[in-house]
This record gives structure tokens, sequence and C-alpha cells, in this order.
């Protein structure tokens, strides 16, 4: 019987282990084909950060003048987050759509379609924070400091979110088709609704003046909320600023981290509940992907 | 017989064929009560037994459910009813080279394809150089998938995987594809799998293969299966269904008074000249002169063409004709295109009841028309028609 169990368990080890490089395997497929004939290859995936960085900047920090120093700094550390998050669920609902041949055809774990969407983005992600500490180290070395160790949580608690979103974005989008543009919509509105362009405290502080702070929970609870605003603590160090305009501006919640620690567990139990709902949704629609497609 | 690795026990499989189907939330509020579906079952009350080691020929004519079978068996499909249980890494040839990537170097799909087969990435590098050279792709190796013929393309995907080393084979007719040699090496590559003890069960046009290579085979017509046993027994039956049998004496009295084939022609539809020779694409005609005795009753004629190897390659059957006054009837089937294969092409006629299906007489005609065309293989999709010639 021990014997029996631990063969078992073996080939249990040995299939997951099939399945990740099945996985890593899907991911290089993906970067290689993306980048191939292309000259700047790699490159072009920084672009776009860069691209909406100038944007606001010209927007927020000259036009609209938000007062808010090292926006930059401000804004990447969230928005990297946010960007890793938009376009794994996008790329994640048209995986299991796109790849209807495979799906009809062959016989393998489909899990790893909307999971090697999440390992692309994340690849993404991890050149983008590379190159974006990179250019921290001489232009703003406070970032590196033991408060960083918040950005572990953040990460883990953004991936299991994206992945949750991904699984429910990808098998929905088998049976209704409109997902996919349902979900375009939404997550513009949901990045406006995000503290990425704007500081955490400015929604707080306008709550408050018209008297419903109360909501502002509400507006925490959003998980994408909670690590942006944790990023952003973690890279941007300083609650409180001195302005451009020469007086204090609070750009983060004061007080210790145990604010940003309390609304990533928040996230976290919220993540893992959409974990389960999104395992359960694509393991009921998976056995009619290759009918539906 | 071993232990049974496959048991398919009561499969039905329904297909939905919806005229209008809601594939968006819009439409599913607005088609909420009038959404129109007909159901379909592709496969009924199946129950199939496939022991260890055994090599089962699954045959049947074109929509009998075969591919749907194996891909229930695969688990690509979820069956309707019943259940299967299958023991053992199970890899199915359901097409080959599906999830190619053209823009990839061959080497670079061999090691994708490999891990969606099931893989392991040492076991890849492991049997790469073996796969390169089953395939005979050597030199081409490192170009992009998408400069590949056809040819190499399927050969590399069989290539990767039948060396996914399976306990149980399920291969859908891609013995059809590749050159002869090619062809004889996949047999031989199956022969090695048999040895091995592997299970395969194998959908094939191909019904010179079953004795060949199958201990058992079953005919699967309209979902349901036939006949499940003797492999020659089982190509038989086939070939009766499709009325391409060898000889048929109906059940009829053999009476010389019982309709029968008087004469066939083969022309050019366009000019009227008769033919042998005939190129892909071309229009074809064939017209039958039935001759049966005066005051008969209605008849249908049936015509199948197989191809190249005895493939049966498609069915053509008449509406009941009404004999003159003298008791003839010609009948002109008409095919518009024919399809870009080569090869020497057979026909078998016969001369049916409508009402009790019963053939009072069948006729084969060997190396009735050459075709000449591009491919060795090729999507069948031949439009024809049919009609009474008065003359």
């Amino acid at each position: 019987m021990v014997q029996l169990q631990q063969a078992a368990d073996a080939r249990a080890a040995a299939q997951s282990r099939v399945r990740l490089e099945l996985l890593t395997e899907l991911v290089r497929k993906d970067l290689k084909v993306k980048y191939k004939n292309s000259a700047l290859g790699f490159i072009w995936s920084l672009a776009n950060p860069l691209l909406y960085l100038a944007v606001f900047t010209l927007v927020f920090g000259v036009f609209l003048k938000n007062n808010v120093p090292w926006f930059a700094v401000l804004f990447m550390s969230g928005f990297l987050i946010w960007s890793f998050f938009n376009s794994a669920t996008l790329d994640a609902t048209g995986a299991v759509v796109g790849n209807a041949n495979l799906v009809r055809k062959v016989r393998f774990p489909r899990v790893v379609l909307p999971l090697a969407s999440v390992g692309f983005a994340g690849v993404h992600l991890a050149l983008q924070l590379l190159v974006f500490f990179l250019f921290l180290i001489p232009s703003y070395p406070d970032a590196f400091g033991p408060q960083l160790l918040l950005l572990v949580p953040t990460l883990a608690v953004t991936v299991i979110f994206t992945v949750a979103m991904s699984l429910l974005a990808s098998s929905l989008n088998v049976r209704y088709r409109d997902v996919q543009h349902l979900l375009e919509v939404a997550l513009l509105a949901w990045f406006w609704l995000t503290p990425i362009v704007y500081p955490v405290t400015l929604v707080r502080n306008e709550l408050a003046r018209a008297g419903v702070l109360w909501m502002f929970k509400f507006y925490m609870a959003n998980p994408m909320t909670a690590v942006v605003v944790a990023a952003q603590r973690a890279v941007y160090v300083h609650p409180v600023v001195v302005g451009n305009d020469g007086k204090l501006v609070q750009v983060l919640p004061t007080g210790g981290y145990g604010f940003y620690l309390q609304w990533l567990a928040v996230a976290a139990v919220a993540s893992a509940v959409l974990l389960v709902i999104g395992l359960w949704t694509f393991r009921r629609l998976q056995a009619d992907f290759a009918e539906e497609l | 017989m071993g232990a049974p690795t496959i048991v398919a026990d009561g499969v039905g499989k329904r297909f939905l064929l919806h005229h209008k189907r809601a594939t968006s939330l819009k439409e599913r509020l607005l088609l909420h009560r009038q959404s129109s579906s007909e159901a379909f079952w592709a496969l009924r009350e199946v129950n199939l037994e496939v022991g260890a080691s055994q090599t089962v020929g699954l045959i049947g004519p074109n929509g009998s459910g075969k591919s749907t079978l194996l891909k229930v068996l695969s688990g690509i499909l979820a069956p309707t009813t019943g259940t299967v249980a299958v023991r053992g890494r199970i890899a199915s040839l359901l097409e080959l080279g599906a999830g190619f990537n053209g823009e990839l170097t061959g080497r670079e799909n061999v090691f994708l394809n490999a891990a969606i087969l099931g893989l392991s990435r040492r076991e890849t590098e492991r049997y790469f150089d073996e796969i390169v050279a089953f395939a005979e792709l050597e030199p081409f190796i490192d170009n992009q998938v998408k400069h590949y013929s056809s040819g190499q393309y399927v050969r590399l995907g069989f290539a990767v995987a039948v060396h996914v080393s399976p306990d149980i084979l399920l291969v859908d007719e891609v013995l059809a594809v590749g050159d002869e040699s090619f062809q004889r090496k996949c047999l031989n590559k199956i022969s090695e799998f048999q040895q091995r003890g592997c299970t395969i069960l194998f959908v094939t046009h191909a019904l010179d293969l079953i004795p060949r290579i199958c201990s058992r085979g079953v005919v699967l017509d309209h979902g349901r299966v036939l006949h499940d046993g003797d492999p020659v027994e089982a190509a038989e039956r086939l070939r009766s269904l499709l009325g391409t049998g060898a000889d048929q004496s109906g059940g009829a009295g053999l009476s010389a008074d019982r309709p029968r084939v008087a004469a066939v022609r083969l022309f050019d539809p366009a000019g009227g000249a008769d033919k042998g020779h005939f190129r892909g694409g071309e229009a074809m005609a064939v017209e039958l002169d039935v001759a049966a005795p005066a005051g008969s009753a209605p008849v249908t004629v049936r015509m199948a063409v197989t191809g190249p190897a005895d493939v049966p390659m498609w069915v053509m059957e008449s509406d009941p004709l009404h004999p003159g006054p003298d008791g003839t009837a010609t009948v002109r089937f008409t095919v518009k295109e024919l399809p870009q294969i080569k090869g020497i092409y057979a026909f078998a006629v016969a001369v049916r009841d409508p009402a009790s299906n019963v053939t009072y007489d069948a006729r084969r005609f060997g190396e009735a028309f050459l075709a000449v065309g591009d491919t060795g293989t090729g999507v069948l999709e031949v439009v024809w028609t049919t009609e009474q010639v008065e003359r």
C-alpha cells in the first residue's frame, strides 16, 4: 500500500512538473512569436509604460499641476502593477478561443492557456521592474530601504488576483464572446478608479470633505487599489513630502504599515475567494470547450 | 487479452445543432425563449472494451461517429451519456501538427508540441535527434515551419507524436498522409508499438489495412456499433454497407429478368466525348443504362467510387428511376469537380429496390478512370448531381 501511494505521488509530481514545463514552453513560444522579426524586440515592452509616463506626466504634472514631486516614481510603481494585471487579463480572455484548433484536437490541461497569458505578462513585469529599479538607483535612492519588502506580499496578491480573473475571463469568453468587449470597457473604468495617476489621499480628502469618509472603505476594497497603494508605499517611501509649491503634501496614508497590510489582507482574501470561483468555473466549462469552439 | 485499458460503457454523444445560437449576452437575453436547437446523436449506446495490447480498427462511412468516438475516448469531448474509463498514458493523433506555430522553427515546434502532448523537456531532448531523423527533416529543422511543405509538416507532427511513448494510441486517419515510403515507416512504427504492448485504436478508410494490422475491427454506422469482432468480416461488412462489395448477390431472385446494369459510359459533360482520363478539378459524367423487365417498379442506382488503395471515397445515389415502356432507364451522375487526388479510381454500381433495399445487381469496375491531380491526399468534397436521362 505504501509503495503504491509513493508511486502515485511520484506520478503526480512528475505530472505537475510536466505541466509546469508546458507552461514555460507556451510562454517561451509567445515571447518568441511576439519578438521574432522585430529589430528592437524586448525594448518594445518598455515603450508602452514610457509612453504612458510621458503623457501622464504632461497632463498631471504640467497641465493640471497635481503638486506631487517625483510624480514619475509614484505613477510607475502603481502603473507597472496595473499593466501586468491589465494585459494578462485581456490576453487570457482570448487564450482559449485563440487556441481553438489545439483545444479541439489535443488533450492537454486547458488551464495552462490562461496561465500562459499571466506568465507572459509576468516576464514583462519582471523586465520592466528591473529597468525601473536600475533607473531608481541614481535618481531616487530613497526607494532602496527595508520598506521595499512590502512588494513581496503585494506582488503575491496581484498574481493571485490576476490568475483568478484570467481563469474567469478565459472560460466565460468561450461561451459569451462579449466578455472580451465588456472587459475592455470595464478595465478602462477600473484603471481610473484605481489611484494610479492620482494619489489615494486625494480620494480620501474629497470623501472627508463631502462628509462620507465611510465610503473610503469601499474604495479601498478594490483589490487593485490595495496592491497599487502598497506598491507606491514600497517604492515612493515617503507618505508626506514637500510639494512643488514648497508646502507639505500628503501623498500616501501615514501611520505605519498597518493600513497597507490590512488592506492587502482584505485583497488577499478576496483574491483567494475569486480564485476558487475561477477554478470552479473553468473546470465546469472546460468540458464543453471543444464543442463550443 | 489483459485487463481492459479502455472501457466505454453506454457512451452517447449528443450535439446540439443550433439554428439560432446565442453567442453573446444580448442574444442570450433576446433568444431566451425562442432559441431553437436540434439534437443530433453522433454516438448512441456505444459499449466498447479494449484490452491491453489490442489493435482495433474503427471503420464506418463518413459521419458515422468514428472521430467523435476517438475524441470522447481521448477526453477532448465529454460524453453526454455513459462513462469512459481509460488506464494508462494516452496519446491521440487526431491531427498531426495541431498546435504548430508557423513563425517558429521546426526545432522550437518540436519542443512546444512535445510539451503539449505531455513529454517533459528532458525526454524531448533525449528523443530530439530520433524525432528529426524519423521526420527526415535534418536539413530543415531550423527553418520556420511556415516554409514547410504540407508533407514535411505532417511528418514532423507524426514524428513528435509517436515519440510520446503512450500506453494507448488513438489514431485518426493520419496514415493517409505522406508518400508511400513514409506510410510504410508509419506502419512499421505502429507494429513496433504493437510489439511493445501498446493498445491502438485507429480510424481509417483504407480497408485493406484493417486485416493487415488489426486484431479486431469495429464498424460504426450512425453512431452505433454495427459489428465488433473479426477484422476481415468488419471490412466486408463496411464494403457491403457502402455497396462496394466485390460481388453482391442480392436477396432477390437471381433470375435473368431482374433489373440489371446494362452499360456504363464515362464522358466529359461539356463536350460529350467518352474519356477515361480526368484531371483534378475537371467535371466528369457517368451514364448508366439499367435494363429492367417491362413494368418493373422504380429502382435506384447507387454508385460508390473507391480511390487509390481501395479507399471508399464517395457514394452517389440516384432518385428512384422509372423504367420506360421498353424497361430501360438511363441515369446520369455528374461530378462538378473531381478532387485533386491522383490515382486510379474504381467504382461499384448497384441497382436497388428503394422500398426493400434489396440489391438486384451489383458490379465492380476496376480501373474505371484515371485522375491526374496535384497531391496524394486532400480534403474530399465532391459536388455531384443525378438525373434521369430520356433517350
